[in-house]
């Protein structure tokens, strides 16, 4: 009886929330669960029986290889970003502000990119080791990277960031008064530091630490540009899959998943069990300046040097493109530099094609992302109902599960006709794509739009019904102008990350709308490194417009929507 | 305009009961206000007349009219938030222009009522600022207007001056009350403060654990507490649990609980001096620190005892003295005199004068 037209309203918004989460979400990785225990037309373990006793151990050495980089890739992270978040944090010397920014730069790089600057940069063929090898007059490269060390180094770099981010909001949160209660006690700088600081931070370690490990078990493009012999599962699946072991592929994708999903709800737990967050509010930064001049410029050096090499892969991605293809083959160093590439990129519709796609599908997908990400978030945040935890969780598998397995996950389910595709195959359709990136970018956005929407008080709505306004009124003309900034950082940030996809798009493409990024793995394939690497120009471009933009006009800070 | 009945509403979260057994009449343009610590129910009854929850059971009215669950967007109730609730995203007049254009009034008419009203809250001059750049009591002011601008029938104001400082606080407390005999609308207020309860109201209701404990005029509340929680929420008082030794027409004779062959009182036997509600039952004996005498001398008069003092805390405008009697302590409110020269450790006489003391219920585990 009481609250009847509010529970019924909750009701019709959140039905289309959940059909859409069921039959996408859901779905798609039952469909794969079932898939798994398919085993020569019978229901068995078989498949998972193969998985730990086949004899070659392919498998099983794909998933200790997974988990071996995935260990060592937070180890290296943690020992690049912590260090890095305290200097930037906690000491001011000339240049900070510049060095702190420059730090997060990794993210502006899209993964599959950001590993072809890499291959260039260090590879074989490499600009650096040739340079030193000319310079040093040397008969043989002095290093080049592949395999696990070039997994490793992409990972490091891209990775640290996570660690930066998290350890340096969590230092801007201590106030500063603990620390200098624990002076006033008498304690020395090095027991403040362990004593206090450190155990303060020990959730944002741990969280970044677990952030870093699912991502690198779930890491593509490095392992698939790089890894040369070297098996990794998420790659493993796709190779089952080019193979047509379907069943196989299924059972490394629960595998994979099973993983992933142990460590976000030991994540979960622990951030549960240990809640640091501080009483007080209105912290200063409180930051030491460097006096001692030998220090400071040590510091400000390193912080040059850091620079350069952090900026290194988006340099090399512009000069490449200004190399037209066909003038640097047998030469070290390219010669011709025009704007040849970009000229093609816009002429030719043949490679125009490519970014045009990326740009439809990317922007199908980002619509359904926006529309559903808002009323998803709606209903979580302002909304009671029964049951709220299953669609909080179903939210959030599509964070948690490894791109390749999301690949998979709709293969399975759309490759036959069933209700939730109106009765169509999808699968080598247009549609299979901006599905695709819909998915994988549900828990992004409707998480950045939470956020929003938690910032904002009850009241307000309760303010403008109480004057009259009906709740779609409302939800019009005061809740979407409030929150619209937030939401659409956290949309446009989708956008260019589905623009960059590669893991998914490499899965479930067609020639027909082959994206951007299966472009730039074919025009490597075909040695035209200026063209791929015009490709990704753009999208470095435009992940750079989008986080300024968020930065300028909306006032978020959209990278941190990332992790 | 309408005056509203509570009726028999109860209202339950899960098997936390948040308001019980309530019965309330506010009449037609009066300024009513619900006075209770934080968590009684007061603004849970709030939100029950502005349409934000539904009771569980009961009625709610308006006049006449059924409104027990009516959306609170059909009840023509303004509404004004502790938080002030202003949308963000619009300008001062943008804001008080909202209830207006939702309901579809001409831009015209929009515009003179809008300016109107600003012009009532002072604020004409700040149309088209936006809303975050405005203090806190010029926010205030906004909520206001946007909360009279719809002419409603009924104006609520829940906690509306506790995020403002104390001076700005007096400030908005006459502007209220200003506005409210203008608009002469039926307004409720609610508020934990029972200084802004006493000073603005016309009636009170005093709240407890979900209980409507009394209702009743600011001087009725205060001199004439329906029972110890109200007494003592309300000002200073001395309490002390008694039992009756003796009743007859004119006079009560009681002893304290505690020392009872020492402490005997006499008490006038009236309405005033012996609570209706306290015919059975624990009772206790109360009396304000201000009708307390404390006398240099002993007097022939009832309610005479010899005492201590054991403090004595200097305010201005009054001095307040701690007195042990016969091992009860009593507080008593002196006005500041020079000649008022108390040190702890001196002895004095106090007197209880026998119409000044109100004998009132108990209630069960609540002993204060």
């Amino acid at each position: 009886m009481m609250k009847n037209r509010d529970n019924r309203l909750t009701l019709y918004l959140l039905i289309p929330v959940l059909l859409v989460l069921i039959a996408y979400v859901l779905y798609p990785s039952v469909r794969t669960i079932l898939e798994s225990f398919h085993k020569d037309g019978g229901l068995t373990f078989g498949n998972y029986q193969d998985f730990f006793t086949q004899e070659s151990k392919t498998n099983l050495q794909a998933l200790w290889n997974s988990v071996y980089i995935s260990v060592l890739s937070v180890l290296v992270s943690a020992a690049i970003g912590i260090p890095l978040a305290f200097i930037f944090n906690r000491f001011d010397f000339p240049g900070r502000g510049f060095f702190a920014t420059a730090a997060i730069m990794p993210i502006v790089l899209p993964s599959l990119v950001g590993v072809m600057a890499f291959m260039f940069l260090y590879g074989e063929t490499g600009l650096v080791p040739n340079a030193i090898k000319d310079l040093f007059g040397l008969d043989e490269v002095p290093f080049k990277i592949g395999g696990v060390s070039g997994i490793l180094i992409v990972h490091a770099y891209t990775m640290y960031v996570y660690f930066y981010m998290t350890v340096s909001s969590a230092i801007n949160k201590i106030d500063p008064s603990l620390e200098e209660s624990a002076y006033n006690l008498g304690a020395s700088r090095f027991q403040v530091f362990w004593k206090v600081t450190f155990p303060l931070l020990t959730p944002a370690i741990v969280a970044a630490s677990l952030l870093v490990f699912m991502i690198s078990m779930a890491s593509f493009s490095a392992p698939f540009l790089l890894a040369g012999g070297f098996r990794v599962l998420s790659l493993q699946i796709y190779f089952s899959k080019i193979n047509g072991d379907m069943e196989v592929a299924a059972t490394q994708s629960v595998i994979l998943s099973i993983v992933s999903i142990s460590f976000l709800l030991f994540m979960r737990w622990y951030q549960n069990r240990k809640d640091y967050r501080m009483a007080s509010k209105g912290i200063g930064a409180h930051r030491s300046e460097v006096n001692n001049p030998l220090l400071k410029w040590t510091m400000v050096a390193t912080g040059v040097i850091g620079v350069i090499i952090l900026l290194l892969p988006h340099f090399t991605i512009l000069l490449l493109s200004l190399v037209p293809d066909g003038t640097w083959t047998w030469q070290t160093y390219p010669s011709v530099f025009n704007f040849e590439n970009y000229r093609l990129l816009l002429q030719d519709p043949n490679i125009f094609k490519p970014l045009k796609n990326s740009l439809i599908l990317s922007f199908i997908a980002t619509a359904g992302n926006l529309v559903f990400g808002v009323l998803a978030s709606y209903v979580l945040v302002k909304r009671k109902f029964v049951g709220k935890s299953f669609v909080d969780i179903l939210v959030m598998i599509p964070w948690a599960l490894p791109a390749t397995v999301i690949g998979m996950n709709l293969i399975f389910a759309f490759n036959e006709p069933n209700i939730f595709s109106f009765g169509n195959i999808l699968v080598g359709t247009f549609w299979i794509l901006p599905l695709a990136y819909f998915i994988r970018h549900i828990p992004l956005v409707v998480r950045s739009t939470n956020a929003v929407l938690e910032q904002l008080d009850d009241s307000i709505e309760e303010a403008s019904r109480s004057l009259g306004a009906k709740w779609f009124y409302t939800f019009r003309k005061v809740i979407l102008p409030i929150i619209m900034p937030g939401v659409l950082s956290g949309t446009l940030l989708a956008f260019v990350e589905s623009v960059g996809e590669f893991p998914t798009s490499v899965l479930l493409y067609t020639i027909s709308n082959r994206p951007i990024s299966i472009e730039i793995m074919n025009q490597l394939r075909m040695f035209n490194m200026g063209q791929a690497a015009a490709y990704g120009m753009i999208q470095i471009t435009l992940i750079a417009v989008v986080l300024l933009i968020s930065n300028r006009f909306f006032g978020v800070k959209a990278e941190q929507s990332l992790s | 305009m309408a005056s509203i009945k509570i009726e028999n509403v109860q209202k339950a979260f899960g098997k936390v009961i948040a308001v019980d057994h309530l019965n309330l009449e506010i009449k037609d343009g009066e300024f009513f206000t619900f006075l209770g610590p934080s968590g009684c129910g007061k603004t849970t009854t709030l939100r029950m007349i502005a349409g934000f929850y539904y009771p569980t059971k009961g009625m709610v009215r308006f006049g006449d009219k059924d409104m027990t669950r009516v959306p609170p967007e059909k009840r023509n109730t303004g509404m004004v938030f502790q938080n002030y609730a202003l949308f963000p995203h619009m300008t001062v007049f943008e804001n008080v222009a909202f209830g207006l254009r939702v309901r579809k009034i001409g831009s015209k008419e929009v515009k003179t009522r809008v300016h109107d009203v600003l012009r009532k809250v002072r604020l004409e001059q700040y149309a088209d600022r936006q809303v975050s750049q405005l203090s806190g009591g010029q926010q205030q002011r906004v909520a206001l207007a946007r909360a009279l601008v719809i002419e409603p029938e009924i104006l609520l104001l829940d906690e509306p001056l506790s995020n403002l400082d104390a001076k700005l606080r007096d400030e908005m407390r006459s502007e209220i009350l200003r506005l409210q005999k203008e608009y002469k609308i039926t307004t409720i207020y609610v508020t934990h403060d029972q200084a802004e309860a006493l000073s603005m109201s016309d009636r009170i209701a005093v709240f407890n654990f979900g209980v409507c404990h009394q209702v009743g005029t600011p001087s009725e509340i205060y001199n004439e507490p329906a029972n110890d929680f109200v007494a003592s929420f309300i000002g200073e008082i001395n309490l002390l649990p008694v039992k009756v030794d003796q009743l007859d027409e004119s006079r009560i004779t009681v002893s304290a609980i505690e020392n009872p062959d020492m402490n005997k009182f006499v008490v006038h036997n009236t309405p005033f001096n012996f609570s209706q509600s306290a015919q059975e039952g624990e009772l206790a004996l109360s009396i304000r620190p201000e009708s307390i005498r404390i006398l240099t001398e002993k007097a022939d008069r009832p309610n005479v005892f010899k005492g201590k003092v054991e403090d004595v805390q200097f305010f201005g405008t009054i001095i307040l003295v701690k007195v042990r009697v016969n091992g009860l302590l009593l507080e008593v409110n002196l006005l500041n005199h020079v000649s008022a020269n108390l040190k702890p450790g001196a002895d004095v006489w106090v007197e209880m004068p026998e119409d000044q003391i109100r004998l009132i219920p108990m209630l069960s585990g609540d002993a204060s």
